[in-house]
């Protein structure tokens, strides 16, 4: 699902965030990704989400080489990736219910569709009774669910996530990551970038660890091979 | 990526992932990738929805939209009024445009059998379309008429007036440069007294009427594109302030096509809401002016009315605003949407 091949990434300002990451990720797995602040994570993350893209090497995601992707093809890659950002990137002038459509609508599903599957998602994560509330109104743990149903509502295949537990106590975040636990069993790959490292191993899941912009635990056989 | 593929099948277990919620699995399949035979209808619905989410956009700010849509409406109606002005210009005079006519006052004390002889020679010249005998019985009938003297002509012993004839060329005859020798052979023609060309007038208005066309045209154009510049600005400014939303928009995977359509509509509404507003401006002028030009056209003893913005004129307005705020929201769309990318 997810494939790095010699991946580096160099920005204008000098420094390399990342450099040489090789990294096999199968069709539903779950693994966490940790490391130090600005060890790479959010970079990893944005490479993954064609958000940038990366200076040398090869980024395979769900099949699709990235390095070859004209810019037009970008939209349908991204709508294949679920996406939960720390920030939740949500609509403020926007219903909760509006927001987690918003996949829906721009892939051009049909209104009965959309409807359904809002509320199906909004259950999923327990918000159901909120749907006609506005974002900013919620608590920061409830915008991080409508965060996370909004990703999941045109079931993608590969989820992606960037410290969505960054600022929720240990109980919400426990709960969050069980979340994406269940999405996991129902076969998603789950990728998520985190520094909480109690949580994750207590989740007992694989993970990889960066460090100054390299790969130095959990590569993988194929990264492994390599080093 | 083969390896993983016998490994554990990936692409299969990845599709067919269904939320757990029971709710979810009712709404299974089908709906992934609306690409195939919906591709036309997906398409029109997405136009559809983009039409009124952007007349949304425009009724949720209606002072500002009604600024812009007012200063649209004033730029159109400028041109458009001069064309209604120009065109009841062109009414009045139209009348007049291919009588080129030449008076013939013939000699006084020539009888009317004598002019009706003099009437038959010219008629049967080459470049003469027609001639018309105006005895000096019947020119008194008119100017008794409508001259209001008809007290003052019982005075007189006998008419004054002479056989006038009313010689109208060919079209071909009717050129500025042959209608002058004509005008002096039959000037030349030893019964006539006086011959009167006047229509040099009438070419003049014609020429002025010819400037204030082509001004009018280059007003349009000018203002034309003031209003793309103002459409251009608007959406500018929409998108700037519309800025995050774009942002999420293409994170979660939208088309440039999905993004810009209601930046692109709400053009086209702006252009066609002011192009509605140029119309009610010039019909309310026109109605203003309605009153004193009837009473003027009374005084000259006319019955001209005030012709208002022809159906297909209205049409003509209605279009090019829309073409116009398109094609502004257009140009800035462009410039702009690209620009905006997530980090």
């Amino acid at each position: 699902m997810i494939h790095f091949e010699n991946v580096g990434k160099r920005y204008a300002e000098g420094g390399e965030a990342l450099s040489g990451i090789n990294l096999q990720l199968d069709a539903g797995e779950m693994a966490f990704l940790t490391g130090h602040s600005g060890a790479g994570k959010s970079t990893m993350l944005k490479l993954i989400g064609l958000i940038e893209r990366a200076s040398y090497g090869q980024v395979i995601i769900n099949g699709k080489n990235f390095s070859k992707l004209g810019r037009r093809h970008i939209p349908y890659v991204r709508r294949d990736i679920g996406i939960i950002f720390q920030n939740h990137q949500l609509l403020n002038d926007r219903t909760v219910f509006d927001n987690v459509a918003l996949p829906l609508v721009i892939a051009g599903q049909p209104h009965r569709d959309i409807q359904r599957r809002v509320h199906a998602s909004l259950d999923k994560v327990g918000l159901l009774d909120k749907e006609r509330m506005l974002p900013s109104s919620l608590s920061g743990g409830e915008q991080q669910r409508v965060g996370i149903a909004r990703a999941v509502v045109n079931k993608p295949p590969l989820l992606v996530a960037d410290e969505p537990t960054g600022n929720l106590d240990p109980a919400l975040s426990a709960e969050i990551m069980n979340l994406f636990a269940e999405f996991n069993q129902v076969g998603v790959t789950v990728l998520i970038a985190s520094h909480d490292i109690d949580l994750i191993s207590r989740m007992g899941k694989r993970v990889l660890v960066l460090d100054k912009g390299r790969l130095i635990d959990g590569a993988g056989e194929q990264g492994e091979v390599r080093q | 990526m083969a390896r993983q593929a016998t490994r554990r099948s990936p692409r299969r277990s990845a599709t067919r992932v269904t939320l757990t919620g029971a709710a979810l699995q009712r709404g299974t399949s089908t709906v992934r990738r609306s690409r195939g035979k919906g591709w036309l209808r997906g398409y029109f619905k997405g136009h559809f929805q983009a039409l009124f989410l952007s007349l949304g956009r425009v009724s949720r700010n209606p002072l500002s939209s009604l600024m812009t849509i007012a200063v649209i409406g004033i730029a159109l109606a400028l041109p458009t009024g001069l064309h209604v002005v120009l065109k009841n210009v062109q009414g009045v005079s139209a009348g007049w445009e291919d009588a080129v006519q030449i008076s013939l006052f013939l000699k006084q004390g020539i009888e009317v059998v004598e002019a009706r002889r003099i009437v038959e020679k010219i008629s049967a010249m080459t470049s003469i379309e027609a001639v018309v005998h105006v005895t000096p019985q019947q020119a008194l009938g008119e100017f008794r008429q409508y001259s209001g003297f008809a007290d003052a002509l019982e005075v007189l012993d006998e008419n004054p007036l002479p056989n006038v004839l009313l010689v109208r060329p060919t079209k071909e005859a009717s050129e500025p440069l042959l209608v002058e020798p004509l005008l002096h052979e039959l000037r030349n023609l030893p019964s006539v007294e006086m011959a009167q060309l006047d229509m040099e007038w009438l070419k003049r208005l014609y020429a002025i009427i010819a400037i204030g066309e082509r001004g009018v045209l280059v007003l349009a154009v000018l203002l034309a594109l003031a209003v793309l510049l103002i459409v251009g600005n608007t959406i500018r400014l929409a998108i700037q302030n519309r800025r995050d939303e774009i942002e999420v928009q293409k994170l979660i995977g939208a088309t440039d096509a999905f993004i810009q359509r209601p930046f692109l509509y709400s053009g086209l509404w702006q252009g066609v809401l002011g192009a509605v507003m140029a119309w009610l401006l010039v019909t309310l002028s026109l109605w203003l002016l309605h009153g004193p030009v009837q009473q003027l056209s009374l005084l000259y003893n006319s019955n001209f009315s005030l012709g208002s913005l022809e159906s297909v004129g209205v049409l003509v307005v209605l279009v090019a605003g829309g073409l116009l705020g398109l094609l502004g929201a257009w140009l800035a769309v462009g410039r702009h949407l690209r620009d905006i990318e997530p980090t």
